[in-house]
């Protein structure tokens, strides 16, 4: 960094932007541009989707588990006991509307995001960017709309599947236990919820996956300076996605209505 | 035919071109010979757009390059092959899957006439046995060989040489000296040769442009060059550490 005073930073801060929102910009402009790559496609959908099972498994696991324990001891400890059972629609929402996605959202940044910026840095580094560009490919078609689609798709996904994982654990802990009523628990959570609490999540995701797949495909094509140079791309991508996805996350809360019926 | 007007290019302060021009004829081969470091991948990679200079203008077939966007810039791109330094061959395809990259996306071509144009491209260069290896499992100069059969797949009508013959023995240099003449005679290639090596340079060469000081100082038949009374070429072509080149 050659000058640290405040201008420059707000105007490197503006740059970057920029870069993101130019590399955006062109991915949505060859989206269904020809030769489409469903080779590659499917390889990085199998990559975010299928191989991220077992890590979002573990992180909504112990998210549900968390939030259905301290959800308990709330009403435990506040309302009192025999309460407990109003737990249920609290803990199916706060995972489906904002825990799971943030989790998976985070996981995914650091490991998909992560290893694209590591991948495409390498092969920014060794030229092989340049090498599809003389072979007449564009690297936006080839490297960044499969894995933008991929990710968009394959977020929902993922986050789907980790609210059904956390809303069971949270059942789990609850219901088997510590022997909250079973009947109560679920009747409480099927009247309360909505399916729109799911979809929050859901579309917020698709939002997230974007942002992760753009970012890292971002640091990777601006990689520069070898080996250090990857290392580089990777931390930040997981920095500034992360950060991305938490700030996102509020503001896209925010801007959804809280429910759909109307109140 | 490539016409280089006037092309200038920095890094940073680091001045590489400063007023580059040059013309190469339709089927005719250029040898670009300079220290290491004068620019002349820089130069090549102009050429293909890889970089943006910071002035000047480079006509391919008389349509300007250098202000073309991605697309329009890309389909002159497919006139081109080019021989990178480094090789960059695709580290997670095999050595025939990189020859095929460009065959499968931008040519019409049957999948059995792909698999023979492969098969055809590595025998040239003398890699029939390394189709299905991977990048990592080849040396520096097979690497090279792959590297010049991807190039040549798919026929184009610019052929880009970055150093072919360096890293590779002095047999099969003199192969690829052969293999880029004829792909001059049978096919009408234009050729860019990027080289250090004095020898392969008047076997190949219709003319040598000497790049010095981030300008082309001369250009000319082999013959010409031999004979040039530049002190400047004098020392470079017979390789001497004393003369009028001091920043080496
Ligand atoms: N991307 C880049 N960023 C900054 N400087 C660069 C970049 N590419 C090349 N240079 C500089 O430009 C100059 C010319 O580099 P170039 O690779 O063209 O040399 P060359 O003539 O091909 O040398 P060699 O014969 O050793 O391959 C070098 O001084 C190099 O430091
Ligand atoms: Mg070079």
């Amino acid at each position: 960094m050659a000058s640290l005073s405040p201008n420059a930073l707000l105007l490197g801060a503006f740059e970057q932007l920029g870069a993101v929102g130019w590399l955006f910009f062109k991915t949505m402009k060859n989206l269904f541009r020809r030769p489409r790559e469903h080779q590659i496609l499917l390889q990085q959908l199998e990559e975010i989707g299928v191989r991220s099972l077992p890590v979002v498994s573990l992180t909504a696991a112990f998210g549900g588990l968390v939030f259905g324990f301290q959800t308990y001891t709330g009403f435990h400890r506040y309302i009192g006991p025999g309460s407990e059972a109003f737990a249920g629609p609290i803990i199916t929402l706060g995972l489906a509307k904002e825990l799971i996605p943030i989790l998976v959202g985070l996981m995914i940044s650091g490991r998909v995001g992560s290893s694209m910026a590591a991948e495409i840095g390498t092969m920014k580094i060794t030229e092989q960017i340049d090498a599809l560009h003389s072979l007449g490919a564009n690297p936006i078609r080839y490297l960044v709309v499969p894995r933008t689609l991929a990710a968009f798709f394959m977020l929902p996904c993922l986050v789907l599947y980790g609210d059904i994982i956390g809303i069971l654990c949270g059942y789990f802990y609850n219901v088997v236990l510590m022997g909250v009523n079973r009947v109560m628990y679920v009747q409480n959570t099927l009247m309360y919820l909505e399916i729109w609490d799911v979809a929050t999540g859901l579309i917020k995701s698709c939002v997230f996956g974007v942002v992760i797949a753009i970012v890292g495909c971002w640091q990777g094509m601006e990689t520069e300076g070898g080996a250090e140079g990857v290392g580089r791309a990777t931390t930040r991508t997981v920095v500034i996605s992360s950060i991305s996805i938490l700030i996102l996350n509020f503001f896209i809360s925010k801007l959804l209505p809280a429910t759909l019926k109307g109140g | 035919m490539i016409r280089i007007i006037d092309l200038h290019k920095s890094f940073g302060p680091k001045v590489v071109l400063r007023g580059v021009s040059l013309t190469i004829e339709k089927g005719e081969t250029m040898v670009v010979i300079g220290q290491s470091g004068s620019g002349k991948s820089v130069l090549i990679k102009h050429l293909i757009g890889l970089l943006k200079p910071d002035s000047g203008e480079i006509y391919i077939d008389d349509v300007e390059i250098t202000r073309l966007d991605d697309d329009e810039l890309l389909r002159v791109t497919r006139k081109f092959g080019l021989l990178f330094q480094g090789a960059a061959l695709f580290d997670s395809m095999t050595v025939a899957e990189n020859v095929r990259f460009g065959l499968e996306r931008y040519t019409r071509l049957s999948e059995e006439e792909v698999r023979k144009r492969v098969s055809e491209s590595l025998a040239l260069v003398g890699l029939n046995d390394a189709e299905c290896l991977m990048p990592f499992e080849l040396s520096g100069g097979m690497k090279k060989r792959a590297g010049l059969a991807r190039a040549i797949a798919y026929r184009p009508e610019i052929m880009l040489y970055d150093e072919p013959s360096t890293g590779i023995d002095p047999i099969r240099a003199d192969a690829i000296n052969d293999l880029i003449k004829k792909l001059k005679n049978d096919l009408g290639i234009t050729s860019v040769v990027i080289t250090h090596d004095m020898v392969s340079s008047y076997k190949i060469a219709d003319r040598i442009a000497m790049l010095y000081d981030g300008e082309i100082i001369e250009v000319g038949t082999p013959e010409e060059i031999r004979n040039s009374k530049s002190a400047f070429i004098q020392q470079f072509i017979h390789g001497q550490a004393e003369g009028p080149i001091k920043d080496w």
